[in-house]
């Protein structure tokens, strides 16, 4: 057997059939937040476990070609840039800040619940973002020993 | 209304950074610069134009018992102005300082968010809330202490997010125990609540919460972490750290929970006159025997906190404004005093008392802010921390506490010998050093002189006439305790 990077086929493969699912499973958690429990910080979690998946079972530089480690973090910092504007806009349209401006919908239907979707996409994209790369710099990271 | 975007300037500045920095930082230095002197401006303008009311803020316009709300008193736009002024002149000493280690925008990122954290911590009137700011605060300080990459900066750095982590979950444990017994977490709520339980509820709580808050502040038995910590950050992070970050999240909260919440127990007021007395004297008995300049600053941040404990601990309204004083003059002559300490270490390339020798000649500017520094800090006339240390001096005697008075005279003399070896070795020690490796620029000279001039204005607070607008109001808000209550409850919303 060839030394690759990663660990064996048989992860391999699982991983590749699995990391789909478990990417839809955790935008699903994120779109409905608001109405099951869940939401943007436990999709997102479970977003980055998808990436972080990938990182085990293909290994460092598989992923890193798979993925852009450098638009992954823009997209980090935009999503919380997101979160403020929607904040702000709150303040602008609904008197305080984050307070609601979009429609609140019919109830228990996806498109409700005025603001709180959009903000759990960005927390979901913000905390899925963040929980990867922070993963991926502890992983990469090399300490000298000091004296 | 301007209560939010004390959070949201320098979050969204940092999140912007982060953005569009490129590989260079400058982009970085101007958003941060504009952010902080924002900032300045607005919390300046928050403190003049207050009066003694005070403005409540419900987030996403959730009134009181179900949202979370932030509050606006005198306390709180005097901490603020606080925070503003050595985050302004830390960020400006910064620039030369940090670019002198490296050009990098998650300086300034992490910066921002720690100011975030402790304008978060300052204005909330909610117990959840300020723990999640605390931790903001608490892990950007984590990571710029580190920030250096040396292995005793990542010492320094796991030690301190070690006993920060127990003291988090510490204050974690007390706010779980505040809502069980009150279901309620904003702070004004549950200072009505409370006294309707059983009082033993107020003893357990205010135990974890004196531990836990004890340990941010560093006060005697909790300081173990703080000379590590404070002394292997870069000086700017070191001077927002013993400058603002123990008063903002060690100190002030205190006061607002053991004064506005629970209206002052006998019992922890004692706790802080002997904690605070402690505190003093052991601070600068460890103080007085460092040769690195860095670790003797942070020994004496102790020693200082001592002193706003002491004050508080009297409880008596002149008490109160002598420790009001001195969390301000700390900030002051503190953060002077590690910018000091930097440019020292920049032009020299040491931290080492021994090895320094004539400053006067080769750094003019740090030497003589460095002297109004150490003099303020000894209190010796007219600096500001004279006024303020003999404020809480005589606050002791007047409360019948002689003891007390006479160890804050021992502490304040000590302070002056260990200052007295600090200029007579560093200053103008006997070394020869020719020529420095570094010079220290126009920037960081700039930090320097404003806080050194602020040395000498601060003391002005105590003039009457100037008294009544700035520390009366603030005091007034500490001394009336529970009157936080109505304040709130019934209190201007401002949105």
């Amino acid at each position: 057997m060839q030394q690759n990077e990663g660990m064996t086929l048989i992860v391999k493969t699982v991983t590749r059939i699995s990391v789909w699912m478990i990417l839809l499973y955790g935008i699903y958690i994120i779109f409905h937040g608001h109405l099951t429990p869940g939401g943007g910080f436990a999709g997102g979690v479970i977003v980055a476990l998808a990436f972080l998946n990938v990182l085990l079972a293909y290994g460092r530089k598989f992923t890193s070609d798979w993925l852009n480690i450098g638009f992954l973090h823009d997209l980090e910092a935009a999503s919380a840039t997101l979160f403020l504007v929607i904040g702000i806009l709150g303040i602008s349209m609904g008197g305080a800040f984050l307070a609601n401006f979009l429609t609140k919908g019919e109830l228990f239907a996806l498109i409700s619940a005025g603001t709180i979707l959009p903000l759990n996409i960005v927390i979901g994209i913000k905390v899925g973002m963040s929980l990867f790369l922070v993963v991926w710099v502890l992983a990469g990271f090399k300490i000298e020993k000091g004296d | 209304m301007i209560l939010p975007y004390f959070i949201i300037i320098p979050l969204l500045a940092a999140f912007i950074i982060s953005l569009i920095a490129g590989k260079k930082d400058n982009w970085a230095v101007i958003l941060s610069v504009i952010a902080s002197s924002a900032l300045l401006v607005l919390s300046l303008f928050s403190f003049i134009s207050m009066k003694e009311e005070t403005i409540t803020y419900s987030m996403s316009a959730w009134s009181i018992p179900y949202g979370i709300v932030l509050v606006q008193d005198a306390l709180t736009s005097f901490i603020l102005v606080m925070v503003s002024i050595i985050s302004f002149t830390s960020l400006i000493f910064s620039i030369q300082y940090i670019r002198h280690l490296s050009m990098d925008w998650k300086y300034y990122s992490l910066f921002m968010l720690l100011v975030t954290g402790m304008n978060g911590v300052i204005i909330t009137g909610d117990f959840f809330n300020l723990y999640v700011f605390m931790e903001i605060a608490l892990f950007s300080a984590f990571a710029l202490v580190a920030y250096g990459s040396r292995a005793e900066e990542f010492e320094a750095a796991f030690k301190y997010a070690v006993m920060g982590s127990v003291s988090s979950f510490l204050i974690l444990v007390g706010i779980a125990v505040v809502y069980s017994a009150t279901s309620t977490l904003t702070m004004a709520k549950v200072a009505q609540i409370l006294p309707t339980l059983n009082n033993e509820i107020v003893l357990w709580v205010g135990a974890i919460f004196m531990a836990g808050f004890g340990l941010k502040a560093a006060s005697m038995p909790f300081h173990a972490w703080l000379p590590d910590a404070h002394s292997s950050a870069p000086a700017p992070i070191s001077s927002m750290l013993s400058g603002v970050l123990i008063k903002a999240l060690g100190i002030y909260v205190m006061i607002r929970i053991f004064y506005n919440v629970f209206n002052a127990p006998e019992v922890f007021m004692k706790i802080f006159l002997v904690l605070g007395t402690i505190s003093i004297l052991i601070g600068v008995f460890l103080a007085i025997g460092q040769w690195d300049m860095k670790r003797l600053l942070a020994y004496h941040s102790i020693s200082q906190i001592g002193y706003i404990l002491l004050g508080m601990g009297i409880a008596t309204p002149l008490g109160i404004l002598g420790a009001v004083f001195h969390l301000f003059n700390h900030a002051i002559f503190k953060s002077l005093l590690f910018y000091n300490a930097g440019s020292v270490e920049m032009a020299l390339g040491t931290r080492d008392l021994r090895k320094m020798g004539n400053l006067m000649k080769l750094l003019p500017t740090t030497s003589q802010t460095s002297l109004i520094a150490s003099l303020s800090i000894s209190g010796i006339p007219p600096f500001n921390g004279f006024f303020s240390k003999l404020i809480i001096i005589i606050a002791a005697l007047q409360a019948g506490l002689p003891w007390y008075a006479l160890f804050a005279v021992i502490g304040s003399l000590l302070t002056l010998a260990s200052f007295m070896k600090v200029q007579r070795y560093g200053f103008k020690g006997e070394t020869v050093i020719e020529t420095a490796e570094n010079k220290i620029g126009w920037r960081m000279n700039f930090a320097m002189i404003t806080l050194a001039v602020l040395c000498v204005v601060t003391s002005l607070m105590v003039v009457p006439g100037i008294q009544e607008v700035t520390l009366d109001p603030v005091v007034k808000v500490i001394a009336n305790k529970t009157e936080y209550i109505q304040l709130v409850l019934g209190g201007l919303n401002g949105n």
